[in-house]
């Protein structure tokens, strides 16, 4: 079975959803991503998702945009995704890859798997591939035993959220809102309903994202999700502070924020 | 990821072209892709939405657009060759792109939806959209890379003209690509009421074929226009290729016809070092990029190379996936023409013919001038027919080639 799946599980019988970050490798630097992936852990992340950054983010909002923009500027490099695995994947945390295909084709699909694997990751969340275009990844992640987390979105129709939900290993992501990353007042009522629906559709564990960047959001969701998946509030702290410690400290109090509001999600109100 | 085997190669079905094209996007595009499809091919079997289309071409954009001999150009390109210009210059706003955007127009209404998106580099397709917005009374948002928005600045001022409003890209390499995540990430957050209106024969799968199918009557009136002067096929065709789509709209006619040899002429820029050129074909290999799979300008890890050419209509890293499998099949071939080797074709036709042609059309000419230096590997009689697709026309681009020629007085060039 899936680690993170298990450990999503391990938390339902805590009584709680999983609080899910995702940060970018390689911002505000390579050593710097990996300090801002413990902090996130130790602030109360329950799973991260490191992002690969890529010139053509086209799931990305602003936030994330401008964080990986500057990565890259900075000199990430797709194999530091691995790097940062490798030194944050054994602190109690499932850490899944986020990326854009074209990178992962760049490098070898059964290559990334396999070295992906031998980092300690988890598996990848995948912006831009569908199940309809992943038989290879497929083929690479039952071979090195890592999860798969596809997409749904409101606009799925009952067909699309079978497909993901059994092409998926770990959750299933859904996009909350129909958009981009990036932080929002309102989570949109559109996600009770999709993460209904996904399960109805097979799926067994269900994360949302898009648009949480509060704790009582982080309440709101995790009343109903499996885990929620923040990341430009996360990003932001880091895009905003004058120094890198300040970043550090301000990605450990939003972090908390929102560990706290996903602890008392299922608590009766 | 096959295609028939067997077929006509101008009716060849996506969404894979060979080992290209697809869909490599984000789940949520999915229904609208798969509605756009569905929408499109129940389209162009309906009568009313053919005699639409084809009365909106005659009465709108001025089609068919003319077929003009150039002798006194050709004379450049060599004895006895016989040089003709498929004058999509002159359709209504200035370019092929027109054909594209009435078709995916009139597909808006079937779908319920009241707003287009657009990317735009040289402008031409973003005009284009903006003009069949106002015609069809939709909300029009065209994206447009800053660099582009400077390098084309009247064709910013004409969207607005039309009534669209234009968004000037700041992020990435400002430029088409960037356009192009820009619109896209508006899609995905607005799919229930807004259409892509995708300029080229790029992206996801149905757009290679139906922008493809929405341009092939550039190569059907010009077979039939050149049967009538001449009585027969040409030797060859040549076209400039940035995603791809004008190519592949003259491209199609021939594309079963074994004896008429294909040219897609690609943007070389200053050199081919990496950031100074659009040579997919030359200097690119396999990846993907904005939901197809491709020729792609990538470095090692996979992230996109920024491209260059003198004109904004070929500066693009990708390429259609057709082209891509038209490229390793090898019916087209595809070779790229420098900045200065389009610059001084466009000079030529101006002064030969009194026809100013678009810069991403100069590359056909120049590509169309090299043949001619050549034509052993194309030409099947002693008075070969050369066909070159003129895509555009240069008004847009009259302050670069002042600037390229140094023809301002005031200091300015």
């Amino acid at each position: 079975m899936s680690s993170t799946a298990r450990h999503l599980d391990a938390l339902a019988a805590q009584g709680r959803p999983a609080l899910v970050a995702y940060l970018p490798v390689g911002f505000p630097s390579v050593p710097g991503s990996v300090d801002a992936v413990r902090t996130a852990i130790d602030a109360g992340a329950d799973v991260v998702e490191l992002g690969v950054p890529y010139t053509d983010p086209v799931m990305d909002g602003p936030v994330i945009q401008r964080a990986v923009d500057l990565a890259l500027r900075r000199g990430a490099r797709v194999r530091d995704s691995l790097a940062v695995v490798e030194q944050v994947a054994g602190l109690g945390a499932p850490v899944l890859v986020m990326t854009y295909w074209n990178v992962v084709l760049r490098y070898g699909v059964d290559a990334y798997a396999r070295d992906l694997a031998a980092a300690g990751g988890a598996g990848l969340v995948t912006a831009d591939l569908i199940p309809d275009e992943a038989d290879e990844w497929i083929a690479a992640s039952d071979a090195h035993g890592l999860d798969r987390v596809f997409l749904v979105a409101p606009s799925c129709t009952p067909e699309r959220l079978e497909l993901v939900a059994r092409s998926s290993r770990g959750f299933v992501y859904a996009a909350s809102t129909m958009g981009v990353t990036g932080v929002r007042s309102s989570v949109g009522t559109h996600a009770e309903t999709l993460v209904t629906r996904t399960r109805d559709a097979g799926a067994q564990h269900v994360c949302v994202g898009l648009g949480v960047s509060t704790g009582e959001q982080a309440a709101e969701v995790g009343a109903y999700a499996d885990g929620v998946i923040v990341g430009s509030a996360l990003v932001r702290t880091l895009l905003d502070a004058p120094t890198t410690n300040d970043g550090l400290d301000a990605l450990a109090q939003v972090t908390s924020q929102l560990a706290a509001g996903v602890s008392r999600a299922r608590s009766a109100s | 990821m096959t295609v028939p085997a067997d077929g006509p190669l101008a009716t060849a079905p996506g969404p894979y072209f060979g080992a290209y094209g697809g869909r490599f996007v984000p789940e949520p595009l999915v229904a609208a892709l798969d509605e756009l499809d569905d929408v499109y091919h129940k389209a162009i079997v309906d009568p009313v939405f053919t005699a639409e289309l084809r009365r909106l071409h005659q009465v709108y954009s001025g089609r068919p657009s003319p077929l003009t001999p150039v002798p006194r150009f050709a004379a450049h390109v060599g004895d006895g060759v016989q040089v003709f210009c498929k004058r999509e210059d002159l359709n209504h706003t200035g370019s092929h792109k027109i054909n594209n955007v009435l078709g995916q127009g009139l597909l808006v209404a079937r779908m319920g939806k009241t707003r287009l998106v657009a990317e735009t580099g040289a402008g031409q397709h973003g005009v284009a959209t903006a003009t069949a917005a106002a015609l069809l009374g939709l909300e029009c948002t065209v994206y447009m890379g800053e660099v582009d928005t400077v390098r084309q600045a009247l064709n910013v001022a004409r969207m607005r003209l039309l009534g669209a409003e234009v968004v000037a890209v700041k992020v990435g390499t400002r430029t088409l690509k960037d356009a192009i995540n820009e619109a896209l990430r508006d899609w995905v957050a607005h799919v229930d009421t807004t259409h892509y209106l995708l300029g080229t024969v790029t992206g996801p799968h149905p757009f290679p074929q139906m922008v493809r199918d929405f341009q092939s009557i550039i190569g059907e009136e010009a077979r039939a226009q050149l049967a009538q002067e001449t009585g027969r096929l040409p030797d060859a065709v040549a076209a400039c290729v940035g995603g791809g789509s004008n190519a592949m709209g003259v491209f199609n006619a021939f594309l079963d016809e074994p004896s008429v040899s294909l040219y897609g002429f690609e943007a070389g820029g200053t050199d081919l070092d990496p950031g100074h050129h659009a040579a997919r074909f030359a200097a690119g290999d396999p990846g993907v990029l904005h939901g197809a799979r491709s020729y792609l300008l990538q470095d090692d890890d996979g992230q996109t190379l920024g491209s260059h050419s003198v004109s904004a209509g070929l500066d693009y890293p990708s390429v259609g996936p057709q082209h891509a499998w038209l490229h390793d099949a090898g019916r087209v071939t595809y070779a790229p023409v420098s900045d200065a080797e389009a610059m001084d074709a466009f000079r030529l036709l101006c002064r030969t013919e009194g026809i100013i042609p678009a810069i991403e059309s100069a590359h056909a000419l120049a590509g169309a001038l090299r043949l001619g230096a050549d034509r052993s590997a194309w030409a099947t009689t002693d008075n070969p027919i050369l066909l070159v697709n003129l895509s555009g026309r240069g008004d847009k681009d009259v302050d670069t080639a002042a600037r390229w020629f140094g023809l301002l007085d005031d200091g300015q060039g």
